[in-house]
């Protein structure tokens, strides 16, 4: 990405490029659904849709939010650290699993049965 | 990038009296309560996946109604992003008077979308859902699970009706005063409005199509 001196007051984009991106966010929601209709196991279900929405929430973020035409620096101040921080939730999960295991030995991981 | 263009920019960010990000402060605001309202929502949706991965889970959403008409919900959110983003594209021209328009159009898509959400909360809480109680053929059909269904129902996506109506507030008074706000105060206003709609692309499909119902009893 270049730097943007001149242009900040243009807001760049054409319409047609707009609709496009509604149109794919449409077709990938449609997608969303239809693996909703056909009943995929849950943990299929779950990465494909996240990542499908990772894709939607990236269209949206770089076009619609016009953050693909803004400068570098600003990207890299708000997208990175706000990712990082997303993923550090995840530490909870380990004990979220080692719950189930507790309520309900039956459906343990294999990392609590194993003691 | 060049070389000489980048010492241009190094020292034009360097020597005072410019805008390093290229952006107006009141953009860059508007961008970091954006980032703190995302983790907002991710510490939401984190929490709901926590005490779902940790209990047993109704999954009470058939196809037909519920999942079609939150289908529907969604398009009207995709929609209204869509007649956002062209209001800010007239704007950027110079013509108020259609950004206004689009920007109404906005307004309308987004009261669709939360009309339909208030017939679909006022369904679940004929049913007997509660915040912190499920209605009792759900506890028959899914033996020990967790009453937090509805709390993090009605928590998550309750918020982000709030967020959408505080929304249409905000675009009505952009609206009104259309012609006295300059271009990147619409710009700023259609960032709010793109985030609540991107918001909804996380909660569509972690709270309405995992929770699919598949006529038996779900592990």
């Amino acid at each position: 990405m270049t730097a943007h001196t001149a242009d900040t007051e243009h807001f760049a984009g054409s319409n047609r490029l707009f609709i496009s991106i509604w149109f794919w966010l449409l077709a990938i929601t449609g997608l969303e659904v239809f693996l909703g209709y056909i009943h995929l196991p849950l943990f299929y279900m779950l990465t494909i849709l996240m990542g499908l929405s990772i894709i939607k929430a990236a269209l949206i973020i770089a076009y619609f939010m016009h953050l693909r035409f803004e400068r570098m620096t600003l990207v890299l101040t708000l997208i990175p650290a706000l990712v990082i921080c997303i993923c550090l939730f995840a530490v909870f999960f380990p004990d979220s699993f080692r719950s189930l295991g507790l309520r309900n030995p039956a459906k343990a991981p294999a990392a609590v049965e194993a003691h | 990038m060049s070389t000489e263009a980048r010492a241009d920019v190094i020292t034009g960010d360097w020597g005072g009296g410019v805008l390093p990000y290229r952006v107006g402060h009141r953009k860059l605001g508007m961008w970091l309560f954006i980032v703190s309202d995302s983790l907002t929502f991710s510490s939401l949706l984190i929490g709901y996946a926590y005490v779902r991965a940790s209990n047993v889970w109704p999954t009470p959403f058939p196809f037909a109604p519920s999942i079609v008409f939150s289908s529907i919900m969604t398009l009207c959110l995709l929609s209204s992003s869509l007649t956002m983003v062209m209001g800010v594209s007239a704007s950027s021209r110079g013509e108020k008077e259609k950004a206004r328009k689009w920007i109404l159009l906005t307004i309308v898509f987004g009261l669709a979308f939360v009309v339909l959400h208030g017939i679909e909360w006022k369904h679940l809480i004929d049913e007997g859902l509660r915040p912190f109680a499920l209605p009792h053929e759900w506890i028959e059909r899914w033996p020990g699970a967790t009453p937090l269904f509805g709390a993090t129902f009605f928590g998550i996506t309750g918020l982000h009706m709030f967020h959408v109506l505080t929304g249409a507030v905000y675009l009505f008074v952009v609206a009104l005063r259309v012609k006295k706000v300059s271009h990147e105060d619409i710009e700023i206003s259609g960032l709010y409005w793109h985030f609540v709609d991107l918001v909804w692309m996380f909660v569509f499909p972690l709270i309405y199509l995992l929770s699919i119902d598949i006529g038996k009893v779900a592990h």
